[in-house]
């Protein structure tokens, strides 16, 4: 058994996870001003209960990157310091205006803007960080000195906009999803354009990355790697489809573009590991000279393979607990 | 004096985020478990008073939680921002640990605390009180994976630095239960719930002094200071023996503590000093002969090791370390004294009319906070110069950032905190300033409705974001 592949399976799993789960929460925040005042109260209420779960699952992707590929967690974070930090300001304003937002009396628009700004900026440093990912770090002499804005360039600030669009297309699906009436009606119209937009982003992004370095050409391109891997640019587009017909053609079953749009993050974060793999850090780190020592990862792996799934059942049971349309504003604490 | 560089400008951003943060923890995870006995107590006795416990104090629990949450997020990154060589050399070990915690604990709490805040009215008053519980639990398997973590570093033990200098697990029980633990555990745990008992005293207090006969108000003050009579003397004996575990792995830990410079035999209590690093001597020194040899060795004449006997640079700055154990020591026994005033007031039959008792009990909310921040002062600068303890040394684990972009965050970490520390303050304020009452009820559905009511009136105005 391949153990650096494994681990970075998990590692792959706690990432979507977050990006997925915290996704539609930050999108939330991003939509904040194509919502009436009123709107937005709702749309605090149906996550306030699960942003902080959400959330989670980015400290889990922290410490696994730090206990299973420790030279990439030091690595990465340090070089993307500013980034990171921002990130996490950000995301710190999000966090408190929940607790804030519904105790205040006079400074509610500050907490509006704080939840707007704070899930708009973490999205956008997410997505530079991802960006400079797939470029690769700019390492000096392959030392851990630090360039500081190698981080700043046009794909990755593209790729920042990019997950901002994401995101909120989540966001307005979860809305499609937990809401009826006049904002659903409002969350369908928004989330056809966002899907319209996302459909072109991918496309650039997809083909701006394959410029980026020959080896990302020629892991696509080559024969017969595009044969194999042709399924995936055909699924992400079905996947795309589906979430439109869902939109256009609306079901009873209101979750399904959500379920379709997760699909469409699923593929392309998959697109995404296929363009780099095996490297963790592109062109500096693969995960096999990343991987921690046999001893570390043998003591956490079984706590790994029990917990996750009780995790994930607990989590679901949170969600059923909290199921169904939010139309009536419910009870605080 | 040291130079004002990057590495000191890290860690000094480590040392404010992670006092900041260590504020919260030690209010939820006695808050936890306070909320957790009210709510057993009512479904057992149905006596309203506690119902209105736990309905007062669920709120600032939240409030405090949640920025517990969100500076916590930021620790767990900063290993890796600021701390890039430590986080390469300790992974094997810490990475394990707190992939722990995350697992067995943020999951667990952070999954039932909706239910806990907002599932009322959709789940029965058993699993309501299952999540509770639940919440309350996850708080302490938190401190204990993250205090192993922390004392490993004090007392290593369990792991063997290779020659690329990153340490190799042998034991994994060596490394959780390293000598220190248990003692620091217990310690952190009891200083959370003594800190929550006199939160909770003092505010009970201000409230009787405000409605002398509200029932709930009483109770919170009665079950506070028998709380406290119970814990206090219990944290001054369990403090004692982990000073002399202390003592044991870390002399000079402890002769800083104790401002003992030479090697002394039946060196004396300093009650008061000024340390001086450079001159390596104390001036104006107050002691009580043999004091400090008869606690730590159990013996007047017993030989207490001092700073000089090891070089200069393997001493930490003594006069934080020595000033922050007289504040915690000192907050400890003024902890005892209300506890047994508390006690005895009661007796007489005083307790709830005794207002210069209830104004003293009031200054004394944050002292639990203070206490605590002193006391992690003494663990985590008395280790210093080590990072992990006879291994590795602070200075040579920091990533290697220029000064300004270290400073530019730590500026921004300062104001973002402050900024924060001040709205914690004042929505605490106004919620702890609410008298508790006996009808409390959960349900806030109009409260909601009628907030958002005049939300419509009046943001569209207000607002700072476009509609």
């Amino acid at each position: 058994m391949d153990w650096a592949i494994v681990w970075f399976l998990l590692l792959g799993f706690g990432v979507f996870m977050y990006v997925v789960l915290d996704g539609f929460d930050l999108g939330l925040g991003i939509l904040y001003p194509w919502y009436q005042p009123d709107e937005r109260l709702l749309m605090m209420n149906s996550i306030k209960h699960i942003w902080d779960g959400n959330e989670t699952w980015l400290v889990l992707g922290g410490v696994l990157l730090f206990a299973a590929f420790p030279p990439a967690y030091s690595l990465v974070l340090s070089h993307l310091y500013l980034p990171v930090m921002i990130m996490l300001w950000a995301l710190i304003f999000r966090g408190v205006a929940f607790e804030y937002r519904f105790k205040a009396t006079t400074s509610k628009h500050w907490w509006d803007f704080a939840f707007f700004a704070g899930s708009s900026i973490a999205t956008f440093c997410q997505g530079l960080m991802l960006g400079v990912l797939l470029q690769g770090l700019t390492l000096e002499e392959g030392q851990l000195t630090i360039s500081s804005w190698s981080w700043l360039t046009p794909f990755s600030v593209f790729t920042g906009f990019a997950l901002m669009v994401g995101y909120a297309l989540l966001g307005s699906l979860w809305l499609v999803w937990k809401t009826s009436g006049a904002i659903q009606q409002h969350s369908r119209k928004l989330a056809i354009m966002l899907l319209v937009i996302i459909a072109v982003l991918l496309c650039v992004v997809s083909g701006w990355s394959t410029l980026l370095d020959a080896r990302i050409m020629d892991r696509w391109f080559s024969f017969p790697n595009m044969l194999w891997l042709a399924p995936l640019p055909l699924l992400t587009g079905y996947a795309l489809w589906r979430t439109w017909c869902g939109l256009k053609q609306p079901s009873e079953r209101e979750w399904l573009p959500f379920a379709w749009v997760i699909a469409v993050f699923g593929l392309s974060f998959i697109g995404l590991v296929v363009s780099v793999f095996p490297f963790l850090i592109p062109w500096q780190l693969t995960i096999w000279e990343a991987i921690a020592p046999a001893k570390s990862l043998n003591f956490i792996l079984p706590g790994v393979l029990v917990l996750v799934p009780v995790i994930l059942a607990y989590t679901l049971f949170g969600y059923k607990v909290f199921s169904g349309k939010l139309d009536t504003l419910d009870g605080g604490y | 004096m040291m130079e004002m560089d990057g590495a000191l400008l890290s860690r000094i951003q480590f040392a404010w985020t992670v006092s900041f943060h260590i504020l919260f923890p030690t209010i939820t995870i006695g808050l936890a478990s306070y909320l957790a006995i009210m709510e057993g107590l009512w479904l057992k006795t149905r006596n309203p008073v506690y119902r209105a416990q736990l309905l007062f104090w669920i709120k600032p629990f939240a409030v405090t939680f949640g920025m517990g949450v969100v500076s916590g997020i930021v620790l767990s990154y900063e290993f890796g921002t600021n701390f890039s060589e430590f986080s390469q050399a300790t992974s094997t070990v810490l990475g394990p640990l707190l992939t722990y915690e995350v697992l067995t604990a943020f999951f667990l709490e952070a999954g039932f605390l909706g239910i806990m805040l907002f599932g009322w009215n959709r789940v029965s008053e058993r699993m309501h009180f299952a999540a509770t519980v639940i919440v309350a639990i996850g708080t302490i398997i938190s401190a204990f994976w993250i205090l192993a973590a922390n004392s490993w570093m004090q007392t290593p033990a369990g792991a063997v630095l290779d020659k690329q200098g990153v340490f190799q697990v042998v034991s994994w029980m060596e490394v959780i239960f390293n000598p220190s633990f248990p003692y620091r555990l217990v310690h952190m745990l009891l200083a959370s719930f003594l800190t929550v008992s006199f939160l909770i005293a003092g505010v009970s207090a201000w409230h009787i002094r405000k409605d002398r006969q509200n029932p709930v108000a009483q109770k919170g003050l009665s079950v506070a200071l028998w709380a406290a009579l119970v814990l206090a003397p219990l944290q001054a004996w369990v403090g004692d023996l982990h000073g002399l575990n202390v003592l044991e792995h870390q002399p000079i830990k402890v002769a800083a503590m104790e401002g003992i410079w030479e090697t002394e035999q039946g060196a004396g209590l300093r009650l008061f000093a000024v340390p001086d690093q450079e001159q390596e001597t104390n001036h104006f020194e107050v002691k009580i002969p043999y004091l400090a040899s008869l606690i730590l060795t159990h013996d007047a004449q017993g030989t207490l090791q001092g700073l000089k006997s090891v070089p200069a640079d393997e001493r930490p700055p003594v006069a934080v370390v020595f000033y922050s154990f007289r504040i915690m020591v000192g907050i400890g026994m003024l902890m005892l004294l209300a506890a047994v005033v508390g006690a005895w007031l009661r007796w007489r039959g005083n307790l709830y009319s005794a207002n210069w008792f209830h104004k003293g009990l009031q200054w004394m909310i944050p002292a639990g906070l203070v206490a605590t921040l002193a006391g992690w002062y003494v663990v985590e600068v008395g280790r210093q110069p080590w990072l992990v303890h006879g291994f590795l040394r602070t200075n040579d684990m920091v990533s290697a950032h220029p000064e300004q972009r270290v400073l530019f965050t730590l500026i921004l970490f300062v104001i973002v905190y402050s900024l924060l520390f001040a709205v914690y303050l004042y929505f605490m304020r106004k919620l702890l300033k609410r008298l508790p009452s006996i009808d409390a009820t959960v349900d806030e559905k109009e409260s909601i409705k009628s907030q958002s009511a005049e939300y419509l009136t009046t943001s569209s105005t207000t607002t700072g974001i476009p509609s």
